[in-house]
Parts: structure tokens; C-alpha cells; sequence
């Protein structure tokens, strides 16, 4: 046999790969990497398809501190990563399932982090309601922080009350998983704006934190803009109809961009009023920012999309907006995907009683001084630390919308999340860098010669289609939940699609005699026993093409026998644990990895409770 | 053996062969061997081997006896034609098929016991008949089906895993065949496909009886420290001599060979395979030269593997025996069955 031998080895050579790295197996679960929280999604859906709602709605709420309300309105990061696109075309209905353990939930609140009965003596102060806010009052309420939350409204949840409709996020969900935080002792108080930072820091709180999100709709500057009442910004008038201002809208309306703010707005005008309603976009659809669910939603109540339309006037006649002219366009789009200027082909003038401006939200801090230590960049946004979330002047923190611009919900989660970290460390005098790492738990799943502890049969199942409200009915009143939510047969369905993807194989190089059992039955040729090489050189050395470079190559240590290596190609393993099953030696196993996550309390606890919760393991 | 069935799904980016077809469409039902098994390793090298030959499935006749090795047809091409005769008949079954329809590509799958024992006449007539076929032994050294009692491969010191060392002289596949003239001999290893898949593909196109003898480690019984078949002892001791490229027909030989060292021989069908002599002073057309060598390297512990000898210039078994083209199922009746008039004048010729 072709013996390999020492002096035949280069620089270049590709290093084995350390899954002692908590990072390694935790990107082989795409979901989980993907959610900016980081979300145990295989273990929650695990938990699901064994009817333990509790248990999955609390592993959810650990690390995402709102599942009834990210099961209906998260931007599903999760769902684009999941490895079940890879081989057929439709992810695991994470989100939705996520919606399941809300729904079924029994009483959970004694199961809810509790607000310590003593106060640790430190004072922080959060501005803005929302998500962001609410995870940072989650985190540090345990530890004994005295929390008050500052808010401008008369009532809580921020752009998740305003701007999310309730057709898609009823209030009363919204108001659940908002008091679990507030009972937890937050001094909450409403139609309390802070107008000026300095005067906020005068108060004595040990630290501050900014949420208020992005609560600035982009303007478009264009003739006609300021002639007509009929011209309103999305943003404001989404919140206007959230609190009763507005409840009725004209027959024909246009919606100006295409993002998931304009699908709200559209959806919207429908409910109060209009009939016919066209959302305009700039660009082909390939280019449109709304995610294509919300999309699909909107169309189905037969919203009609216009692209290539670029607005120029509004046409006012009599003091009466009676329509806008846009200037109609073609683009060349490359084969790598990026589009030109455009090129002017037309003009069209489209009759309107309304339009809703929908193309984009801004920070905005004209409450915050700018001579007192906070540095702020061209864009007028406060320049943030990426890891701590502090600003440039220590002990005020920022996050969600108003750290980095508009993102979305799960990102200002995570925010907060690392933000009540570095109160935390900021209150006790720590450092604000020397953080906890995570870490990884592996526990083998192997019950028998051929039993394994979870669901491995892949199901060729199809991804379940959410049952919605007849589409008459829906429009009778503006706070009809358009989702039905998932039915026990298609849950029980639904489930069964995950790939397990955090059950890792974890190989052992020294316990291969080399027989290639699990690279004959391996169903996507993800192994490969082969000379070590340069990873660009290993990759066209495998069974099968690996031309995702996102994905790693698991790379052995030198086998026995030959001194050639077990590579694995992370992309398309759907974890079927065959190659374990195959194995005469149990060189490959099937483990469970749980990805272990440090928050605010671990910290507290100096890392020792930074260990497997009690629905960790699967049982 | 295993209980939940191979995912239906496959490597979106998967080769596909001119038949439109991947790897996986030749699959078979997943194996019932113990997990680690060579033959199972055989089976993936004959099913990519069949693969990269384009064969139709419905082309193809896979024949077996009995035995853990005369299971393994079950677990490639499920949907070409099979016959698992009993033990040791797997030749002669063979041999009747083979007369009736020269158009399939009949692949055997034998085991040490049902051909060196049981199956020894049979397999050394199909030998002499220059049977159009291509013969694998999976060759482990024990009857692994009946828990592991050695079989007549078993070379003289092997020890089983409980009782004394084998003392008996081991019958050679390789040898008897160099020995009758067989046409195609090869020995290779089921952990090294790289060397058995051009093997097996040279072996299906090959006309003529193909011997393709593949050391394939019993996990179970035969895989300890002290066996001369297990994995281990097979990876140290085991040495090629001569590996073979297949060039399919109309294809050019690109591959750069060093001089002296590359011998190409043109196979029926217009493929070639291309010798690549490792030891130089091989020389796999000469009986004699082979004989010698693979005595002297067997006696000196050495497992010699590679193709080791072919003979293009034989007939094999219809064309020796002037036979037509044509399957008897696709002649019309009254060509098969001449009528009572022909059948009396041939028996007149007796009288």
C-alpha cells in the first residue's frame, strides 16, 4: 500500500480539524449559527415532536427571550441556512414550529427567571420599550440590577406594537411575553421621553442603555412630496393605525418600496378601506428587500407589484393628490448578481387617492448631546464596540436598531444579550473583553447495536403549507391573525423533516481499520479515506464535488493502517447515522452536541453554572 | 446488520454515466453483512465499476451460490437479472445461462469455500469452457456464514480466533487458474477500490472467464492479530505488481506513463486497459513468468496483487464452439425447433 510518510508532508498541508473548538460542530448546525441568538433549534424541535411544549417554549425562550412572538414575525435566519435546502428546495418551517411550543404551551410562569427579592445596589436605566431593552431588564432583573425602562408611548413593545400589525402579531401575544420580563420587578415607566442623555446621566444610574430603535422613515424628496396630506411616511403611519388615529384610508393606494415595512403597509391599507393596492418597487425582483414569504402573503391578497418604476413627481391637482408619475427603467444585471444604474426607457403615470412611503428607516438621536463623550459617525449613528455594545463614553450601551441601523427583532435579542454581559461586567468593575467563551457538550446517542436515542430515518416529507384565514373573512377587521397556526398532523409532520443537524458524527482516527463501511453507504458521499493535501487540493479529491467553501472539511488524524486521513465534507451530511452504523469498530459515533451559550448569569456566576440545562440532553 | 433503510437521497452534484444515470441507480437493498464487511466494499467497487461501464441494467446477470459473499448480488443493480443457485453450482448455472443468452454481461459472486471447495469442479470447468464471464471471489479464509471454521484459503499458520493454527497447504484461486489457462487473472484487495474498480471493469469487458480473486476481510471471525486475511495483515504484506487503467472505447490514452513500465491490450469492444507494470520484470502474458513470481512471493509472505496475467488471443466458450450471435429467446420458434422431419434425419446419422 502507498504508505505515507513524514518527509512527504508541505506547509501547505490542511491542519486536522480540532472539534474541541466549540465553533467547529456548532456551524454544522446551520440554523443555530445562522440565528444571531443562536437558538437551539434541532433540540427545541426535538422537543416539539415529543409533545414537550414547556420544554421547548422555555429552551426557546433562554436564548430568545420571545418564541410566541418570533414564531410569527422572526426573519427566520434560521430557515435560509437550514441544510435541508441543500438537498431538496424547502427548509424546515423552523419559525412556524417555533409558533407550535408557543401555542401548546401549559403555564409556564414558574418556570420564568424571577427578579431577585435584593437589589445588588446598581441602578441601570434603559431607554425604549422594545425588544432590545426587554432582553437587557431579562438578563440583569436575576442578578439583582434595579431596572427602569424609559418609554415614550403609552404602552410597551416598540416597533413590535407599532410597526408589526396585528393581523400578523396579535396584542395579546405580545403582551404575554412582555409582562413575563416586566413581573420580573422592572420599573416600567410609560410616556416618559428622555429628551436629553446629559440630563439622564445627571439621575445616578450606574449604567445606561440604549433601545430605541430606528424610529425615523426615510423621506423621498421629490416634486408634490409636501402638497398633499395624502403623502404619509410607513412607519408613522403603521404606528397612527396601531393606536387608532387612522382607521380608514382611499380606494386606490400606492405603497413606494419593497420591504417588508411596504408588505405591512399594503396588508394594511387593504384592512381600512382600500381596494386596489399596488406596491412599486425600483428594481427587478430579484433586488426586492422584503423576505419572500411576507411577499407571498401579500400577493396572495392580491397586492399587485410594479418593478422598475422609479417615482419622479406627485401629480397634484386642485390641492388633491390624484396620482404619481414614474419614470420607468431597464437594468443589466451581471452574472455575478450586481445591477447597474438603470437606463431610462418611459414615463407612466399611475392614478392614486394615497401614497405610503416604504423605503427605509433611520437612526435618530437628536435627544443625545454631542459633547458629552459619545462619538458619533458621518452618518450621524453613535459608534458602538461590535462585541461590548458600549459607545465611546463608558457605561452607556447601545443595541437593536439603534446600535448598527435597522435589523430585526432576533438581532436586537442578541443585542441585549451581550449587552446585560457587559453592564454586568461593567457594574462589578470587571473587564468588559475577558468574556466567558462558549463552550460545546458532546454526549453519544448510541442505545444500542442499532438503536439510536433520536428520529435518524430521513423523511422525504414536504414542507407543510400554513393554513390562513378565508380570505374574505380576513378583511372584516384589522386584527384577524391571518395564520392559523400549524394543526398537530402537520406538526407532527413537520418535525420529522429536521436533519438532526446538531447530532454530530464525532470520529475517532485511531479506532479505523480502514474497511470504508460508512464511505460505501454514506447516501450524499460525504467521506472520503485519501492522502492529506492542501484544502483546495483535498477538495477535488473527495467522493463527491465540495464546492460549498462556507462548509469546513473535517479533516482526521492519521489512520492506522495507512496513515491516510478520514475527510468529511460538512455540506450535505443529512445525519442519517449510517456511517456509525456501518462502522465495525465504532469509530464513528453519533453525538449530541449542545452549544453552550454564556449569558449575564453565567457571568455572574463566575462560568460555573455555564453548564448542560436540564432539557439539554435528549432523552 | 442494519435496520433503517438508505436515504432515497443523493449528492445533488453526483456523476452521471451516458445512460443518464448516478452511481446510486445501481444500487441494490442495504446490506444485511456484519457492519465492516469487505464483501460490502466489493459490492460498492462493483457497483461503481458497473457504473462507469454504462451497463444497462436489465443487461446485466448476477450469479451466486452460497455463502456470506453469495449473498452480496442482493445489494447491487436490484434491477438486473439474479440467480442464486445452490452452494457451489454457481458456475455451471452460469455456464447454462451464458449458452442461452451470450447478450448479458454476467457478473459471478463466489466465496473461498463455494468455489475452492463444493464449487471446485464447477469452477475449474467454466475455467476449461472459457466461460464469458466475469468471476469474483471474495476471499476471507473462513466460512463466515457458519461462524468462522476456516475454509481451504486459509494459508498454513493462520490463527483462528479460538483452536490451533491451520496446518493445511491452502488451495489458490490464482494458481489453479494460471495453472488451466484462464484467460484474465487478477487479485486485489477490498480496501484499496482504487486498484479493484479498473480491475473489475477490465474483468466485465474482458471475453473470456475473468478471475477476479479479492482478499475481503471477515470483520467477524477473521479480522484478529494472527490471521493472514484480516485487514491489517493485508495492508502490510500486500503488494502490487502490475495496475491496470481502463481507457474506454474511442477514448485517447492521456495519461503519461513512465517508459517501459506501460503495457496497453486492446479488450473486446474496442476498450483498452493500460498495464501499469510496478515491478518491471513482470510479465503478466507469460504463464510461466507469473507462476514463478507469485510462488516466490507467496513463500515469502507477500500478498502479490494486480492484474497477473491475460491472454487476448483465446476464444472464449460460443465462438470456440461456432455458436450464432442471436439469444435462443429472440429466435423465432421454428429456427429453435427445426420439426420431427430435421430431428429424424439428424438421429439417422447415428444409426
Amino acid at each position: 500500500m502507498r504508505r505515507h510518510t513524514d518527509n512527504g508532508r508541505h506547509d501547505s498541508e490542511m491542519k486536522r480539524t480540532d472539534t474541541s473548538n466549540p465553533d467547529y460542530f456548532h456551524k454544522v448546525v446551520d440554523c443555530q449559527w445562522a440565528c444571531p441568538a443562536h437558538t437551539d433549534v434541532p433540540q427545541y424541535i426535538r422537543l416539539i415532536a415529543q409533545g414537550r411544549f414547556d420544554d421547548a417554549y422555555i429552551l426557546n425562550r433562554e436564548s430568545n427571550v420571545f418564541p410566541g412572538i418570533l414564531g410569527r414575525v422572526c426573519d427566520r435566519p434560521c430557515e435560509s441556512a437550514c441544510r435541508r435546502v441543500r438537498i431538496e428546495d424547502k427548509p424546515v418551517a423552523i419559525c412556524r414550529l417555533k409558533r407550535v411550543a408557543a401555542d401548546h404551551r401549559g403555564d409556564i410562569s414558574d418556570r420564568l427567571p424571577k427578579g431577585a427579592d435584593q437589589s445588588n445596589g446598581k441602578k441601570v436605566a434603559l431607554l425604549g420599550a422594545g425588544c432590545a431593552s426587554l432582553t437587557v431588564a431579562n438578563d440583569l432583573r436575576p442578578l439583582g440590577y434595579e431596572v427602569t425602562i424609559f418609554e415614550a408611548m403609552n404602552t410597551a413593545g416598540g416597533l413590535m406594537r407599532t410597526n408589526i400589525p396585528q393581523f400578523r402579531l396579535p396584542p395579546e401575544v405580545l403582551d404575554e411575553e412582555i409582562a413575563y420580563v416586566i413581573d420580573m420587578g422592572v420599573v416600567l415607566k410609560l410616556n416618559h421621553k428622555i429628551n436629553s442623555m446629559k440630563a439622564l446621566l445627571d439621575d445616578g444610574f450606574d449604567a445606561v442603555f440604549v433601545g430605541t430603535g430606528a424610529p425615523r422613515g426615510k423621506n423621498l424628496e421629490i416634486p408634490g412630496r409636501y402638497d398633499s396630506d395624502n403623502i404619509v411616511i410607513g412607519i408613522e403611519w403603521l404606528e397612527s393605525v396601531a393606536f387608532d388615529h387612522v382607521d380608514s384610508i382611499g380606494k386606490r393606494v400606492l405603497i413606494i418600496g419593497v420591504g417588508n415595512t411596504a408588505m405591512d403597509c399594503c396588508r394594511t391599507s387593504l384592512r381600512i378601506g382600500a381596494e386596489n393596492v399596488k406596491v412599486i418597487a425600483r428594481k427587478p425582483r430579484a433586488f426586492f428587500k422584503a423576505s419572500a414569504w411576507e411577499l407571498e402573503d401579500a400577493e396572495e391578497e392580491f397586492v399587485e407589484i410594479l418593478v422598475n418604476h422609479s417615482p419622479k413627481n406627485f401629480i397634484i391637482e386642485d390641492g388633491k393628490l390624484v396620482g404619481m408619475t414614474f419614470e420607468l427603467m431597464e437594468y443589466k444585471v451581471d452574472d455575478d448578481g450586481s445591477i447597474d444604474r438603470g437606463t431610462l426607457i418611459g414615463e407612466k403615470i399611475i392614478p392614486c387617492d394615497d401614497v405610503i412611503l416604504a423605503i427605509g428607516q433611520e437612526n435618530a438621536f437628536p435627544w443625545v448631546e454631542r459633547d458629552i463623550g459619545i462619538e458619533f459617525d458621518e452618518w450621524e449613528c453613535p459608534i458602538i464596540d461590535k462585541t461590548t455594545m458600549m459607545c465611546s463614553r463608558d457605561g452607556i450601551f447601545f443595541g437593536g436598531d439603534s446600535a448598527f441601523g435597522p435589523k430585526n427583532i432576533i438581532w436586537a435579542v442578541a443585542h441585549g444579550h451581550e449587552a446585560a454581559i457587559s453592564i454586568h461586567k461593567y457594574c462589578q468593575g470587571e473587564s468588559l473583553s475577558d468574556r466567558l467563551p462558549m463552550g460545546i457538550n458532546l454526549v453519544s446517542q448510541k442505545m444500542g447495536m442499532h438503536e439510536w436515542s433520536f428520529s435518524n430515518d430521513y423523511d422525504p416529507t414536504s414542507r407543510r403549507l400554513m393554513p390562513h384565514v378565508d380570505l374574505k373573512e380576513r378583511f372584516k377587521k384589522l386584527d384577524i391573525e391571518v395564520e392559523l397556526g400549524f394543526t398537530a398532523e402537520q406538526a407532527i409532520s413537520e418535525v420529522e423533516r429536521c436533519l438532526n443537524c446538531d447530532i454530530q458524527t464525532v470520529f475517532v482516527a485511531k479506532l479505523c481499520i480502514e474497511c470504508d463501511a460508512c464511505i460505501d453507504i454514506c447516501p450524499v458521499n460525504c467521506l472520503t479515506i485519501t492522502e492529506i493535501g492542501d484544502e483546495a487540493d483535498l477538495r477535488t479529491r473527495l467522493s463527491a464535488p465540495a464546492e460549498n467553501l462556507d462548509q469546513a472539511l473535517y479533516v482526521s488524524d492519521d489512520l492506522p493502517q495507512t496513515g491516510r486521513v478520514m475527510v468529511k465534507d460538512e455540506d450535505l451530511c443529512v445525519h442519517c447515522s449510517l456511517c456509525a452504523e456501518r462502522c465495525p469498530t465504532g469509530a464513528w459515533d453519533m453525538q449530541k452536541s449542545t452549544v453552550l451559550i454564556p449569558y449575564a448569569s453565567d457571568e455572574a456566576a463566575g462560568g460555573q453554572a455555564l453548564s448542560m440545562t436540564q432539557d439539554s440532553a435528549v432523552s | 446488520m442494519t435496520y433503517i433503510s438508505k436515504p432515497a437521497i443523493s449528492h445533488p452534484k453526483m456523476p452521471k454515466n451516458n445512460l443518464g444515470l448516478t452511481a446510486r441507480d445501481y444500487e441494490g437493498t442495504v446490506s444485511t453483512l456484519c457492519a465492516g464487511c469487505g464483501h460490502d466494499s466489493v459490492t460498492a467497487a462493483i457497483i461503481q465499476a458497473v457504473f462507469e461501464l454504462d451497463i444497462e441494467p436489465h443487461m446485466l446477470a448476477k450469479m451466486s451460490g452460497i455463502g456470506c459473499s453469495s449473498k452480496t448480488p442482493a445489494y447491487f443493480v436490484s434491477q438486473a437479472h439474479g440467480f442464486n443457485a445452490v452452494h457451489g453450482r454457481m458456475a455451471s448455472v452460469t455456464t447454462g445461462a451464458y449458452a442461452a443468452n451470450r447478450k448479458l454481461t454476467y457478473i459471478g459472486v463466489s466465496g473461498d469455500g463455494d468455489s475452492l471447495s463444493i464449487g471446485a469442479g464447477q469452477f475449474i470447468h467454466a475455467i476449461r469452457r472459457n466461460l464469458n464471464m466475469c468471476y469474483i471471489i471474495e476471499n476471507n479464509g473462513v466460512y463466515g456464514l457458519t461462524k468462522g471454521q476456516f475454509s481451504a484459503s486459509a494459508d498454513i499458520g493462520s490463527r483462528p480466533k479460538k483452536g490451533l493454527p491451520n496446518q493445511q497447504e491452502p488451495i489458490d484461486s490464482v494458481s489453479i487458474a494460471l495453472g488451466l489457462g484462464a484467460t484474465y487473472i487478477a487479485r486485489s484487495f477490498s480496501g484499496d477500490k482504487d486498484q479493484l474498480v479498473p480491475l473489475i471493469k477490465g474483468a466485465l469487458t474482458h471475453s473470456g472467464f475473468a478471475l477476479v480473486d479479492i482478499i475481503s476481510p471477515c470483520v467477524t471471525f477473521n479480522d484478529h492479530e494472527g490471521s493472514t486475511k484480516s485487514y491489517a495483515h493485508t495492508r502490510q504484506f500486500y503488494h502490487h505488481v502490475v495496475d491496470v487503467d481502463f481507457v474506454p472505447p474511442a477514448k485517447e490514452i492521456k495519461a503519461a506513463y513512465d517508459e517501459g513500465s506501460a503495457m496497453s491490450i486492446e479488450l473486446h469492444g474496442g476498450s483498452k486497459i493500460v498495464l501499469r507494470k510496478i515491478e518491471k520484470d513482470y510479465d503478466p502474458t507469460s504463464r510461466a513468468v507469473s507462476f514463478k513470481y507469485l510462488r516466490d512471493r507467496h513463500n515469502a509472505g507477500e500478498i502479490t496483487t494486480g492484474l497477473l496475467y491475460i491472454d487476448n488471443s483465446r476464444k472464449e466458450m460460443h465462438d470456440l464452439m461456432g455458436n450464432i450471435d442471436t439469444p435462443l429467446s429472440e429466435l423465432a420458434l421454428d429456427t429453435l425447433h427445426p420439426g420431427k422431419e430435421e430431428l429424424k434425419k439428424i438421429l439417422d446419422r447415428y444409426r
